[in-house]
């Protein structure tokens, strides 16, 4: 229909993007100002920058900033955004030190070049909590480089000593004359300047961005329908695609009858791919319509014999057997002997979905010579690499746009680039333009689990109630084997994603041993928000919890007798506990604190729940949460991230799990694999601990306490240790 | 050929009268400001208003909107309400990842519509079927009181 396809132009904001980068382009009004290698030159350019060299130095080559005649400011950002707020921390950082106007700063989503590689991780990717840590120093050198070029094209173009000009709010000024410049002005003559050597950065001091709650630059896209999604892109000519994956984990098509799929109005061909059947049709509605009627033998191969009953009872068999060792001190044999109480427990802790409100997909535009991907990843180079492999050609015949994420939690980052090299078999199958849509079944069946767990830990006090001994074993999946990780994150054996948290505690505990069974099965599993952290942090506090019961002591005050006097941990947890009126506050008739604290991705944070019981069922009211994540860059945004890590474990907490029968998933869809709702939401309280240290991770820290604070209160409120999640299966009426 | 009105605009579209229109907004119209999130009425991301109440799009047969007003959140500031409700939405900064938050707030604009001044456990019932996996529900909450207030009930 060709009212139709005017339209589909002009609502496809990439497209609308495109003409008014063209538009702007032609009349040359960019000017693109990059900051290059260190020692290269620097240039203007009126295109996205070239792939750059990998560099070793700490201020990386760098194509960060683009400052145009009208003095807009464009922040390329190298990280994908899922909610946590890169887009507006990152550019914050760039532009304290550049001294720009915030509020001519727009984002844009970084192409993949080695230029935007993770400092730490030396590949493009969005994870581990990690974006501000490792982007705090070269982001703000970047932005730094970027003002003494612009003084100095300025002092030059005046003749003056650059001494004797200072930078602010998008103007370089000449304090004697009072002559000013905007950087607009003064980009192209900056960009031909040589990059410079000393780059002296600001005294936190003399921060007037950073450290300042500051509002998100997405937010006007996200509340007015033009954000850009991966599932919102749409190119002429595409067909949206739908596969019909095996129902077991590894399980392959063995026959298939398309014919009354075939049938379906607007279906455009049936294909078999690696994956399963791919029904490729004019739009969402006709491809599901169309799947639906396919006929298909499965050769499910061993996955089919999976139950979870069955791994559950395995598990907790291997929890008692000796592991591998990922850590000792102490002899906990002696430790254990000279015990004045002791207890042991068993944990269940199951699979979980990461269920973001986006269900995946990527589309793909693939010619003889070239590749383009649109899709919100978090793992850009790997899914690079793997797309041209795929697709049999060259690194720099394929790109990748990144949308904005509707959520990621670690699925998006895929360790075998899952999602994108299926979608590229798709193109080559069809020819066409494609979007590869994943309804909600298929991304909660889809697998890339968080691991299921059993733990076993046997824990013994002395007489002054002080923990002696400790053993712990836990078994589950390795998230790392087999993947390009497992060089440096497997040691002696042990992944040490599944005992982080685990491993080493923050109390003194002169004999302790952690070991782990890591079983392989069918079921594919991934990182989910605090990889390790987020079955850890539940077992080794509710346990400490124990210990702090066995002793008759306090559990805040037990946990500050046994923390080290330097310990961060303290911070939070008094601040908490404070907070919350830990002790002292009377609590509604029915109700019950409790509290955890723990640290992961170098943040600590302690959180205290207040729960009741309704209809037999956990109630949470409150949570306060104490952070301590260094210095902070964006208050609010601190805030946001320790709100969503709280909902994030709470509703894995009480409702959340995946099980299979028969090798097949049980859950399908959000009525059976319940997100918290807004009627369950507790007030949320989250305090900040003031510091000068660097910034840490804040985008998982929030989640791993959550799990057991619940689970301490409900034993204060009932005398009864909940050790299997989630806990909505324990009826208390 | 199905005649629909939206934004206050009339268009025809070709498509089957069952396809939900959630997928005529988005495939045959690219108003992809609508959201596919579940296909079964539980998250709410899709949320529409058919002559200005709450509906699922993802299980709405585009022949039932047939006739009448659909309104998306493309459409929402054409009335002051939506204007409010979006502004309330900006100054608490309510979004995170984004993807839920058209259904939220269409949800939240059809509540204060019919409730100018709704209760906190009115605003609860009301949002409820919205899911948001980011944790945004108290700004949400925040936001919806704020509107409240500054539409001042005047409809």
């Amino acid at each position: 229909m060709k009212t139709q396809m005017k339209n589909m132009t002009a609502q496809n904001p990439l497209r609308r993007k495109f003409l008014k980068d063209s538009t702007a382009l032609m009349g040359g009004l960019v000017i693109g100002f990059y900051l290059p290698v260190k020692g290269g030159r620097a240039y203007a350019a009126d295109a996205p920058p070239k792939p750059a060299q990998p560099a070793k130095q700490i201020f990386p080559p760098n194509a960060f900033i683009r400052i145009a005649t009208d003095d807009s400011i464009a922040i390329v950002v190298n990280k994908s955004e899922m909610g946590q707020g890169v887009y507006t921390s990152l550019p914050m950082l760039i532009a304290e030190e550049l001294e720009a106007d915030w509020s001519r700063i727009s984002v844009e989503s970084a192409p993949v070049a080695a230029v935007y590689n993770h400092t730490a991780f030396g590949m493009q990717m969005t994870g581990g909590s990690s974006s501000i840590p490792s982007s705090w120093e070269q982001l703000r050198r970047v932005g730094a480089s970027g003002r003494i070029m612009l003084i100095r094209a300025a002092a030059q173009q005046w003749g003056v000593p650059e001494n004797e000009c200072h930078a602010e709010n998008s103007q370089v000024i000449h304090a004697g004359s009072g002559k000013k410049l905007s950087y607009g002005k003064l980009a192209d003559a900056a960009a031909k300047l040589p990059l410079p050597d000393n780059v002296k950065l600001k005294s936190p001091k003399d921060f007037k961005i950073i450290g300042k709650a500051t509002k998100r630059l997405d937010t006007p896209a996200k509340i007015n329908g033009t954000a850009q999604f991966g599932l919102d892109v749409y190119l002429p000519g595409m067909l949206t695609v739908l596969i019909a994956r095996s129902p077991v984990f590894g399980g392959m098509v063995k026959r298939f009858d398309a014919t009354e799929a075939r049938k379906v109005p607007g279906v455009q061909g049936v294909y078999q791919v690696p994956t399963g059947i791919a029904v490729a049709a004019s739009g969402f509605w006709p491809a599901k319509t169309a799947r639906d009627l396919l006929e298909i033998e499965w050769d499910e191969g061993p996955g089919a014999a999976l139950s979870t009953a069955k791994m559950r009872a395995e598990f907790l068999a291997l929890a008692k057997q000796p592991g591998d060792v990922a850590h000792k001190d102490g002899d906990t044999v002696q430790g254990f002997k000279k015990a004045h109480k002791s207890v042991s427990a068993e944990y269940e802790i199951p699979y979980l979905a990461h269920a973001a409100m986006e269900p995946l997909n990527v589309v793909v535009d693939l010619k003889p010579d070239h590749c383009s991907i649109w899709t919100g990843t978090q793992m850009q180079t790997m899914d690079h690499a793997m797309a041209a492999k795929t697709a049999g050609l060259k690194p720099e015949q394929v790109e990748i746009h990144t949308t904005f994420l509707g959520g990621g939690f670690g699925r998006r980052a895929n360790p075998r680039s899952d999602f994108v090299i299926e979608a590229v078999q798709v193109a080559m199958a069809v020819a066409l333009p494609v979007k590869v849509v994943w309804t909600r079944e298929d991304d909660m069946r889809g697998g890339n689990y968080r691991p299921m767990w059993a733990d076993h830990i046997e824990a013994g006090i002395a007489k002054d109630g002080k923990p002696l001994a400790w053993k712990h074993t836990l078994v589950g999946q390795s998230i790392i084997a087999d993947t390009a990780f497992a060089g440096f994150l497997i040691q002696n054996g042990v992944d040490v994603t599944s005992v982080e948290g685990a491993a080493t505690l923050p109390y003194v505990i002169p004999n302790l041993q952690v070991e782990l069974h890591s079983p392989k099965n069918e079921v594919p599993v991934q990182w989910w928000r605090s990889v390790g952290h987020s079955h850890t942090a539940f077992v080794v506090e509710t346990m400490i919890d124990e210990l702090a019961h066995l002793a008759g002591k306090d559990p805040v005050a037990y946990r500050l007798a046994i923390l080290p006097a330097d310990s961060r941990y303290r911070g939070v947890l008094k601040l908490a506990a404070d907070k919350a009126g830990w002790g002292k506050e009377k609590l509604a008739a029915g109700h019950a604190n409790g509290v955890a604290v723990h640290k992961s991705f170098d943040s600590y944070v302690a959180e205290i729940a207040e729960v009741s019981l309704e209809n037999g069922k956990v109630r949470v009211h409150r949570v306060v949460a104490a952070v301590d994540c260094g210095m902070v860059i964006n208050p609010d945004g601190v805030r946001q991230q320790i709100e969503g890590g709280i909902v994030y474990g709470l509703s894995a907490a009480l409702h959340g799990a995946i099980t299979l029968e028969k090798g097949r998933v049980a859950q399908s869809n959000f009525h059976d694999y319940a997100p918290l709702r807004f009627s369950e939401m507790p007030q949320v309280e989250v305090h900040i601990v003031a510091s000068s240290e660097a910034p840490t991770g804040i985008g998982e820290p929030g989640t791993p306490p959550i799990a057991p604070a619940v689970a301490n209160a409900v034993f204060t409120l009932t005398g009864k240790r909940l050790r299997r999640m989630p806990f909505d299966q324990e009826n208390f009426a | 050929m199905i005649t629909l009105f939206i934004n206050g605009k009339m268009t025809k579209v070709d498509a089957d009268p069952n396809t939900p229109l959630l997928w005529v907004l988005r495939d045959h119209l690219q108003l992809t400001g609508t959201k596919y999130g579940c296909g079964i009425a539980q998250c709410g991301a899709c949320t529409v208003h058919l002559d200005g109440r709450a509906v699922r799009s993802c299980v709405t047969p585009v022949s039932t909107a047939s006739g009448k007003q659909v309104t998306t959140i493309e459409g929402l500031a054409e009335t002051t309400l939506g204007k409010t409700v979006q502004a309330a939405w900006q100054e608490v900064d309510v979004p995170q990842c984004g993807y839920c938050q058209s259904g939220q707030i269409m949800a939240a604009t059809a509540l204060l519509k019919e409730n100018p001044h709704p209760s906190e456990s009115q605003i609860s019932a009301a949002m409820d079927g919205i899911l948001c996996r980011c944790g945004t529900y108290n700004r949400i909450r925040s936001a919806i009181q704020m509107a409240a207030e500054q539409s001042g009930g005047a409809k």
